[in-house]
């Protein structure tokens, strides 16, 4: 079944019981109608697999509509778990056992399930009606379509029913328990611990004991199905992933994001305000920090976009940690605001959770387009910070990086997250907070003019060019701040061309020097004339597809941009140390543009933008290609 | 300094002095610059004349403002003050507002700024009641871009951008503020001193979102637009002036008044063919905000009636104290403990 494709040891397939085979890693994927509970199974699977000490790795991926028509390709939902005993970086490219619980779904996934791979089908909704739905005028079941792969019939939902028969429930509500049914039967499968999930069903329905209780005895039912069955023969191990010591627990990015916050808070001892408006696929940042108001953090569900980031502008203002989160369609609203931040120079940290695009565009997939929108998207000459995640437990310490930027040189920032770094998740090395950076700002509390007798607003520090912050309230120091140019110093309204021209000059020359870390570049054997360099959420595909390269023989360097303004310093002679630069974006080339542009670096830009990750087979082909290349000439 | 409590509601929290102050200390340094002749001075002399009777330590005192003539007001307050970006000035106020318990925030805009590009974020900080007042300069016109109609100019109006006449349908702001359920809402002319003053006042004492619409001539692009309010002879007879408690009377000899007229509307009526007796007593305090609407509605915007002073002042929660209050309430409630937050319900550890 697994095939090492990760770049781990291939599957050893000794049985340590008679019907135990041991694997390396396996990827699972349930897929079933919107309502069928997909997203729910897969997470709890995850959190099974991340109880048990997996190295892991999950994909979501759902509609945009909340529930499209039932039954139809439109309205499937699937969620991808990859889980290992060594560290992967990937939710994978293709299953290994694809859960299918009803046409659609099978419709929809199997062209992606390799030959030979495991096929778990709902048979309960293979009834003519739902086979006609989605062009199926065979049962699939019934034919040799599906000859290819290890089949396994199993009538989900009669079976949940009969084993919820004697609790009362309707035959409808019992039915709609069949994915325990089927997380149940998948837990038995792969030996994983079940307590958790008996737990979390309990608390989830709380208030509706009857429903927790048959969901755990569903949930049972599948585990003893698989148990006492013949259907299928063989179970598997996975054994625990051997990680960097520590406490580990499982995080989705934007839940590390809102954690992120929430620390930046702790350590600026600062009072956040988040001023948002919901939009996927940024909406649980919003409803993750709701839920911390002990820790000096208010939410405020503005009107919309505009008076979101206007709100946490203005709080900032008044001496707050002002924080907005959104997605592209929301960057484009907040542009203008954005460019009041800049001008007035106050802490800003704006979070775009990239989708597809342009317009509406694709809400619930992922895309890595609004790099140049962050990069350029305001009138005039408007530099901004920005920052990007590479993974879902990185975005944790990425909201801590730019929220200290943004406190220490007072300005906006923008946090580029996307759709798969957002609802993926993975193991989390939890830090100790006391090891966390001292976010601690100054406000002014005195007059600084020259001759000491009032407050200049823009009177900067030499050193980071950042302006005081004094805040209402404070005595003796009012003073008047907008979106007029100021004059340099006194910050009074001033349309003076030399004072423009320095203005524009110092806020860019504010951004560009913040220091940021030197680029790494990963290079086992010191030999690559190939570099491949990516940012956000490209790392683990271009990660993994850099292991299969080197595994094949070859010599591949990788590095990844986290800060790509200002870009690290050393990263033009990063670029011009090699043959041939790829940058894989899931965009038309943006990042691509900026290198050239900059560096006069004729890189080679490899795009996709289908709203899903890269596969690591697909960039281990296209760097192969290019490695043979020049390593020929 | 002290702080202490002045038992005005809209002002507790916010730091007070007992150093006199006067209307120069509120003057900025910098030079006003608005056309001569603007409305705008006389709503600017009025606010610092009016702001040392508040006895608030003026670092404790926010201006901020939209786009356009009006919006250049703080940077003649020497307060606080932020000239935002046209139409968003609400919106940034409630921000600090929220975020700042010991500020008075005042917003600055015109018909413009507040009722087109800001026109959503005006009704929603009324209905959400955030402690912060609201001046609305209305001109009825487009000053700072020279001259086009606006969203209360009167239909017809011919100005560079309709040469054939305006045909937009103009709001109430009134009306609108009222149909949001603003707390507190009044009318006051840029010419009457002491009128607006007397609203001012009681904005300020008022706990919540207070809308003051005060008619501001444009000597430039609108010239006259309240004339026939300011002319003897005319006056009287149009304007009518709201006291709590008090029937509503007017005229130069008191000859008119209000009174109820078909289902929950009011009209103006001559005193002496409906008597004294049937006149409407103002209660400012009228919960159901459809009495003051229907002041608001006495007559279309010809000017033929104007209702002046506080059509509504009730009590209602404030958004910011709520706010407030839940954060105060989970800190003293919840563990804020920020290893636990991150470590969660589920985890393992990897030995070395």
């Amino acid at each position: 079944m697994s095939t090492g494709v990760d770049g781990g040891t291939a599957a050893t397939g000794t049985p340590r019981a008679a019907a135990v085979t041991k694997l390396d890693r396996v990827v699972i994927r349930f897929a079933g109608d919107s309502g069928d509970g997909m997203q729910l199974t897969g997470d709890r699977f995850t959190s099974e697999a991340a109880a048990f000490g997996n190295d892991l790795s999950t994909m979501p991926n759902f509609p945009a509509e909340i529930r499209a028509p039932q039954g139809t390709i439109p309205g499937v939902s699937s969620f991808q778990v990859h889980f290992a005993d060594y560290d992967i970086l990937t939710p994978g490219d293709r299953p290994d056992v694809l859960v299918a619980m009803n046409p659609a779904a099978l419709k929809a996934n199997i062209a992606d399930l390799p030959a030979g791979g495991t096929l778990i089908v709902n048979t309960d909704e293979f009834v003519k009606r739902n086979l006609t739905k989605v062009g199926y005028a065979v049962n699939p079941l019934e034919d040799d379509s599906l000859a290819a792969y290890q089949v396994h019939q199993v009538a989900m939902a009669t079976i949940t029913q009969g084993a919820l028969a004697d609790t009362g429930l309707g035959k409808k509500d019992a039915e709609r328990c069949k994915n325990m049914f089927a997380l149940g039967l998948l837990s038995w499968m792969y030996h994983r611990p079940t307590e958790g999930t008996e737990r979390f069903l309990r608390e989830k329905f709380a208030k509706k004991p009857d429903i927790a209780e048959a969901n755990v005895l569903a949930f049972r039912a599948g585990f003893y199905y698989g148990e006492t069955t013949e259907a299928f023969a063989v179970t598997y191990e996975v054994a625990p992933a051997k990680l960097a010591p520590g406490t580990y627990r499982q995080i989705t990015g934007n839940t590390a994001l809102a954690y992120g916050i929430v620390a930046a808070a702790q350590q600026s001892k600062l009072p956040v305000l988040l001023g948002t408006y919901p939009i996927t696929p940024a909406s649980d940042i919003l409803h993750e920090l709701s839920k911390y108001k002990q820790f000096g953090i208010t939410t405020f569900q503005a009107e919309d976009e505009i008076a979101g980031i206007c709100a946490a502008l203005g709080a900032s203002y008044g001496g707050a940690l002002g924080v907005t989160s959104t997605s592209g369609p929301g960057v484009a609203l907040k542009s203008e605001t954005i460019g009041l931040g800049v001008m007035t120079e106050l802490p800003l940290l704006v979070i775009d959770v990239q989708r597809g695009g342009p317009s509406t565009g694709l809400p619930t997939k992922t895309e890595q387009a609004d790099l140049l929108q962050a990069m350029f998207g305001r009138n005039g000459e408007s530099p901004v910070p920005i920052v990007a995640p590479q993974s879902p437990a990185d975005c944790f310490a990425a909201a801590i990086e730019a929220t200290h930027i943004a406190l220490k040189y007072r300005t906006p920032v923008l946090l580029l997250s996307d759709g798969a770094v957002a609802n993926g998740s993975e193991p989390w090395l939890i830090p100790d907070a006391a090891d966390l950076p001292d976010l601690t700002v100054e406000f002014a509390t005195e007059p600084n003019s020259p001759d000491g007798s009032t407050f200049w607003p823009y009177l900067r520090d030499p050193e980071t060019l950042a302006r005081a912050w004094a805040v209402p309230g404070t005595p003796g120091l009012q003073h008047r701040i907008g979106g007029l140019e100021k004059a340099d110093g006194t910050g009074n309204i001033s349309y003076e061309p030399d004072n423009h021209d320095r203005m524009v000059r110092l806020r860019q020359a504010k951004i560009d020097n913040i220091p940021v870390p030197d680029l790494a570049v990963d290079d086992p054997t010191g030999k690559a004339r190939v570099l491949v360099l990516g940012w956000g959420s490209s790392y683990g595909p271009i990660g993994a597809a850099c292991r299969r390269v080197r595994k094949l023989g070859h010599s591949v360097a990788q590095a990844h941009l986290r800060n790509l303004n200002p870009f690290p310093a050393n990263l033009g002679d990063v670029l011009r140390s090699y043959d041939k630069v790829v940058v894989p974006e899931m965009n038309l080339g943006q990042l691509a543009l900026l290198l050239r542009g900059k560096y006069l670096v004729d890189v080679v830009s490899y795009t996709k933008v289908a709203g899903l990750p890269f596969k690591a087979e697909e960039l281990q082909n296209v760097l192969t290609d290019i490695v043979k290349g020049v390593d020929a000439g | 300094m002290t702080t202490i409590d002045l038992g005005l509601p809209g002002l507790a929290g916010v730091p007070t002095t007992d150093e006199p102050q006067k209307a120069k200390d509120y003057k900025s340094d910098q030079e006003v610059r608005w056309c001569p002749g603007c409305g705008d001075y006389v709503v600017l002399n009025a606010v610092q004349s009016f702001l040392p009777s508040l006895g608030l330590r003026r670092e404790n005192i926010v201006f901020i403002s939209g786009i356009g003539c009006s919006s250049r007001f703080p940077y003649y307050m020497n307060t606080y003050g932020m000239h935002s970006i046209h139409g968003r000035a609400p919106a940034i106020a409630t921000g600090l507002a929220t975020a700042r318990p010991d500020l008075s925030v005042w917003v600055v805009t015109g018909d413009g700024d507040a009722l087109s590009i800001g026109g959503n974020h005006l009704i929603h900080t009324l209905r959400r009641n955030v402690n912060l007042k609201i001046l609305l300069f209305n001109n009825r016109i487009y000053g700072l871009t020279k001259g086009q109609y606006s969203p209360t100019s009167e239909p017809g109006k011919v100005t560079k951008s309709t040469p054939m006449g305006s045909l937009d349908y103009p709001f109430n702001p009134v009306s609108l503020a009222l149909g949001a359920e603003a707390t507190f809402v009044g009318r006051a002319l840029d010419s009457d001193r002491a009128g607006l003053t007397e609203v001012l006042r009681q904005a300020a004492e008022h706990r919540g979102s207070a809308l003051v619409e005060i008619y501001q001539n444009c000597p430039i692009f609108n010239d006259g637009a309240f004339d026939v309010l300011k002319e003897a002879g005319e006056a009287e007879r149009r304007l009518i002036p709201l006291e709590h408690g008090k029937p509503i009377r007017f005229g130069a000899e008191g000859e008119y008044g209000v009174i109820r007229s078909g289902f929950g509307s009011l009209a103006v009526a001559k005193v002496s063919e409906v008597g004294a007796d049937a006149l409407v007593v103002h209660d400012s305090h009228t919960e159901d905000p459809s009495y003051a609407f229907a002041l608001s509605r006495l007559s279309t915007q010809d000017l033929s009636h104007t209702v002046t002073g506080v059509f509504r002042s009730v009590s209602r929660p404030t958004y910011d104290d709520q706010a407030r209050a839940q954060v105060d309430d989970a800190k003293a409630t919840r563990p804020a403990d920020l290893d636990t937050l991150l470590r969660g319900k589920d985890t393992w550890t990897v030995i070395a």
